[in-house]
């Protein structure tokens, strides 16, 4: 039990990512799906990229825009 | 070969995307525009070079990504990898995990993202040295493959992989130091804390 949650741990981000063979990767969901101690780290890292990427989120600034629609010849949005 | 009459349409939405990412990289709001805008220009001189069907969004931030390396990096001082210190893994996991549940006492998708404002995410991404800020921005904020990253940054997948993992600790390590700096159960500043009732503040 003790070398799934190790292999778990050593896979988690590889799995989190999508990067694991088929195998691997129903291996390290039947092994979380029966850890609890695994499952509560996944949660957590899965959160964890969530927040990472909502809290990254930008606003265009509108004459940045602008400026580029220009110099590709589109019509300025609202004009 | 790409038709340069379709760029604008194609290229456009992703904007938002290469905006953000240019703000990261630059750190820097103006410098970050003429990043965005180089990297449209370039683009769409360059639009008859991409093959159709292939990821454009890919394709476009191996432009920002090379333009920053090559215009705006130079201008800022170049931290060594080996600044990053070694970090255990499920470094944050095994100090908050169930903090942030206690006191917010919340559901689990709301918990992480109420403990961390926005300005402590993106101070902590814009922190890590260069290289694994990169790989940390592609992968976790853009979502890009493992093999698409190593295309953007032209590195082998065995580099991406190494970098994500040591600067995925490092963010982590940087998260919790914010935590800890403002009182590791005190409410997030600058606005962004639940208001509810049940949030469990303590102000008054």
């Amino acid at each position: 039990m003790a070398d799934d949650c190790n292999e778990t741990l050593r896979e988690l981000y590889g799995f989190l990512d999508g990067e694991l063979t088929p195998e691997n990767r129903q291996h390290l969901q039947q092994h979380i799906d029966d850890c609890s101690p695994c499952l509560a780290a996944y949660d957590f890292e899965l959160e964890l990229r969530m927040v990472i990427r909502r809290r990254c989120v930008e606003q265009v600034p509108e004459s940045l825009r602008r400026k580029i629609a220009e110099a590709l010849g589109e019509p300025a949005p609202g004009s | 070969m790409a038709d340069q009459a379709t760029f604008a349409d194609q290229a456009m939405p992703f904007m938002s995307s290469l905006y953000a990412g240019a703000l990261r990289m630059t750190r820097n709001p103006s410098d970050a525009e003429d990043l965005v805008q180089e990297t449209y220009l370039r683009a769409y001189r360059g639009f008859g070079g991409f093959q159709e069907g292939t990821n454009l969004k890919a394709w476009l931030y191996r432009i920002l990504t090379n333009t920053f390396i090559n215009s705006y990096r130079a201008k800022q001082r170049r931290p060594q990898e080996s600044e990053l210190d070694e970090v255990e893994d499920l470094y944050l996991y095994r100090r908050l995990g169930g903090v942030e549940a206690a006191h917010y006492g919340r559901s689990a998708e709301d918990e992480l993202m109420d403990f961390f404002s926005e300005a402590e995410v993106k101070a902590a991404v814009e922190e890590l040295p260069e290289n694994f800020r990169l790989a940390v921005l592609l992968a976790d904020v853009e979502g890009f493959s493992y093999k698409e990253i190593a295309s953007i940054l032209d590195i082998p997948i065995g580099t991406v992989m190494s970098r994500l993992h040591r600067g995925r600790k490092a963010l982590q390590k940087g998260l919790y130091e914010f935590a800890v700096a403002r009182g590791l159960t005190d409410p997030v500043p600058g606005g962004d804390p639940p208001v509810t009732a049940s949030s469990g503040r303590t102000d008054s």
